[in-house]
């Protein structure tokens, strides 16, 4: 694949200005918000391969409700947790409720961008299970795709 | 302090036991004394009351039985007929055989002269008028006297009976035997010091005495303190002994029969039953004293015991709870520090990033920028084990139960350090008990106690030497035990090792809170750890897990 699109969900703004400025200079297309409501306003519109999102948020959405709403939206999306606090408790609820793993903070960045390849991978192979489960229901039941067109009209 | 109020405590139920047992043992012993002794002296009493009065019919008798024999002759015989010499000595001869106890018989005439004597002494011619007892016989008929010398000057007593002849009277009398009547009297006798004799109303002594005192002379006895019939009296005579006297009137009131008797001769068997009671008394009271001193002694040592065994629970939850208080403030200090450190890291690792462009390459210190960025990496790093060692420590969640297999466990921690051991020529040598129970316990949690002890071992060593591991069975825990053979750890540190932030590794490279964390997470598993330490030869932490069946399902 060419380039990841990524989400950073931060309330520290020196960190999320930052990191995006890295993830960019190494060609990755990274958008940072500073909150939940942000960052979800921002996925109705545009698709994302990864968010990496900060658990531990003062005010407003909380990162955990924050990742139940994004798997709502974008249910392929991997997450990444990441946290200033060995909240193991937060992490593992984050983790049963699908987020891909977590980091705790201060991460080091090689770090950040393995468990970004990975959680893009893990997506492709999911995505790809999914186009070659519709190629083979296509060719079994070609009429289908109409219907589903139908459906979307 | 405490020890104080032990000994208080021990002293106060010593004195209320003691008190409780010994204040009715003691006065019920006194009491039952007090009773025996009354019932025993009464007893005593009854006795020499009953001897006094057995005694006292028995003289009264034999002076009636005497009077009587008198009393009969005078009635049978003329004052001629007795006159006669042989006659009398008949009548005497009768007398005696009839009742016996007679020395001699007299007659006289109204005009006491002597007329006629049958016995041992000379008195035929004498005349009694002038003596006392005459004028008695003369207005009475019959009597009875005391003692006295008379002419014979010995001490005797006469038994006399006037008879009415028609016109003229005359008078019988007999001398009792003093030999035959004293040991009438002295059969009331008993004891060793017991006496018997008679004494008249002026308390002159009519018989002889068994010990000092004479006959005809004055008793120290006055006879008006003893009442009618038989009494008995104590008194303390001139020795200063107690003296029981039974005293019963004879003669119509005219002597007393006195029977006396060493009240502590008697007493000496109740002295002897006091003796054993106090003996008794005495041996019981030892033997409650020690029994309740022995019995408080355990009972005040156990519940010290209890005591003590309490505080050290007190002093073990306080510890666990400055812990967990210390552990909220680590994680809180951690979670503020690792935001800025966060900041810092992308920060310097943006900064690197635009050092890559050419415009920078070119630049003269180019090369100290790159140094000072990788230093400032470095110490974020540095400062990153800290608050995540902090972080650790905090992580104080109950453990999460699974089926368990330690071998398994220490198998995949010591995969996973080998190549780290090796890269420091360390060996890792493993030998695991097979066999050994699943427990319920928590995976991730033994996994990092094991890392902890494993890295630490390696750590330890530095660089080539040998970790060995091992798992065994020891009644209801198992063992696990990480050896190096490192430098081992001084003395004076052993007991610090499982403190937060203590560190023995050089230069910032340990936080100080593996074994702390290590620690905890054994002890809230309910399980112990402990070190072995020789230096110069290494250190063995051993860990000692209860065995938990997991539930069935």
């Amino acid at each position: 694949m060419d380039t990841f699109r990524v989400l950073v969900v931060d309330d520290e703004t020196d960190f999320l200005e930052t990191i995006v400025n890295r993830f960019q200079k190494r060609k990755i297309d990274a958008t940072g918000v500073p909150t939940g409501e942000a960052a979800l306003e921002l996925m109705k519109g545009k698709p994302f391969d990864v968010i990496l999102l900060d658990v531990k948020m003062p005010g407003g959405m909380d990162g955990i409700e924050a990742l139940r709403e994004i798997k709502k939206i974008q249910p392929l999306s991997e997450v990444i947790l990441l946290t200033g606090h060995a909240s193991v408790e937060t992490s593992i609820e984050g983790l049963k409720m699908g987020a891909f793993d977590y980091l705790i903070k201060p991460v080091k960045f090689d770090e950040v961008l393995e468990k970004l390849a990975a959680a893009f991978e893990k997506k492709n192979i999911q995505e790809q299970k999914i186009r070659s489960a519709k190629i083979q229901e296509l060719i079994r039941f070609p009429g289908r795709i109409f219907d589903q067109e139908k459906g979307k009209e | 302090m405490k020890r104080q109020l032990y000994a208080n405590l021990r002293r106060k139920i010593v004195f209320i036991t003691l008190a409780v047992a010994f204040i009715p043992l003691i006065s019920l012993s006194v009491i039952i004394y007090y009773q025996f002794a009354q019932v025993f002296r009464n007893k005593i009493e009854e006795q020499i009351e009953y001897r006094a009065r057995a005694q006292g019919n028995a003289i009264e008798l034999f002076l009636k039985e005497r009077t009587a024999i008198l009393l009969a002759m005078a009635d049978t015989y003329t004052f001629d007929y007795l006159a006669g010499e042989d006659n009398l000595g008949k009548v005497f001869q009768i007398m005696n055989h009839r009742v016996g106890g007679f020395i001699d018989l007299g007659l006289i005439d109204s005009s006491g002269r002597h007329v006629a004597y049958v016995g041992p002494y000379n008195l035929l011619g004498l005349n009694y008028y002038s003596q006392p007892w005459f004028g008695e016989v003369e207005s009475k008929g019959v009597y009875a006297s005391d003692v006295f010398t008379g002419y014979r000057r010995t001490p005797h007593f006469i038994v006399a009976v006037r008879r009415q002849e028609s016109n003229r009277s005359w008078i019988l009398r007999a001398t009792i035997d003093s030999d035959v009547f004293e040991s009438l009297v002295r059969a009331a006798q008993v004891g060793k010091t017991g006496d018997a004799f008679i004494i008249n109303r002026e308390g002159i002594y009519q018989t002889h005495l068994r010990f000092d005192g004479e006959i005809l002379s004055k008793s120290n006895l006055n006879p008006i303190i003893f009442g009618e019939g038989t009494t008995v009296l104590e008194k303390v005579n001139r020795e200063g002994r107690k003296v029981l006297y039974a005293g019963r009137w004879l003669k119509k009131n005219n002597w007393l029969l006195v029977i006396s008797q060493d009240a502590s001769e008697e007493m000496t068997k109740l002295f002897k039953t006091k003796r054993m009671e106090i003996i008794i008394v005495v041996s019981g009271c030892l033997l409650i004293i020690l029994t309740t001193i022995f019995t408080t002694r355990l009972t005040v040592s156990h519940l010290e015991m209890a005591d003590r065994k309490m505080n050290e629970l007190n002093a073990q939850l306080v510890h666990a709870d400055k812990l967990a208080a210390l552990g909220k403030m680590a994680a809180g200090v951690a979670h503020e520090i690792n935001n800025p450190l966060a900041v810092i890291a992308e920060k310097t690792g943006w900064m690197e990033d635009l050092l890559t462009e050419e415009e920078f390459k070119k630049s003269q210190n180019f090369e100290e920028y790159k140094k000072s960025l990788r230093k400032i990496e470095e110490h974020v790093e540095r400062a990153r084990k800290v608050t995540h060692g902090m972080l650790g420590f905090a992580r104080r969640m109950e453990p999460h139960l699974e089926d368990v297999d330690i071998n398994e466990i220490l198998n995949e921690t010591v995969t996973f350090l080998e190549s780290y051991a090796r890269t420091n020529n360390i060996a890792i040598e493993k030998e695991l008990e097979t066999d050994l129970p699943i427990i319920a316990s928590d995976h991730a949690q033994l996994q990092q106690v094991f890392l902890n002890l494993i890295t630490n071992a390696i750590d330890e060593i530095g660089k080539d030497g040998l970790v060995y591991v091992s798992s065994s069975r020891i009644n209801s825990d198992i063992a696990v035990s990480v050896r190096d053979n490192g430098q081992g750890i001084p003395k004076e540190y052993q007991a610090r090792v499982f403190e937060p932030f203590f560190t023995t590794k050089p230069g910032g490279k340990g936080t100080g809170l593996g074994l702390s964390i290590t620690h905890n997470i054994v002890q809230n598993m309910g399980g112990t750890i402990t070190l072995e330490s020789e230096k110069g030869k290494g250190t063995t932490f051993t860990v000692r897990l209860p065995i938990v069946v997991p539930e069935k399902k």
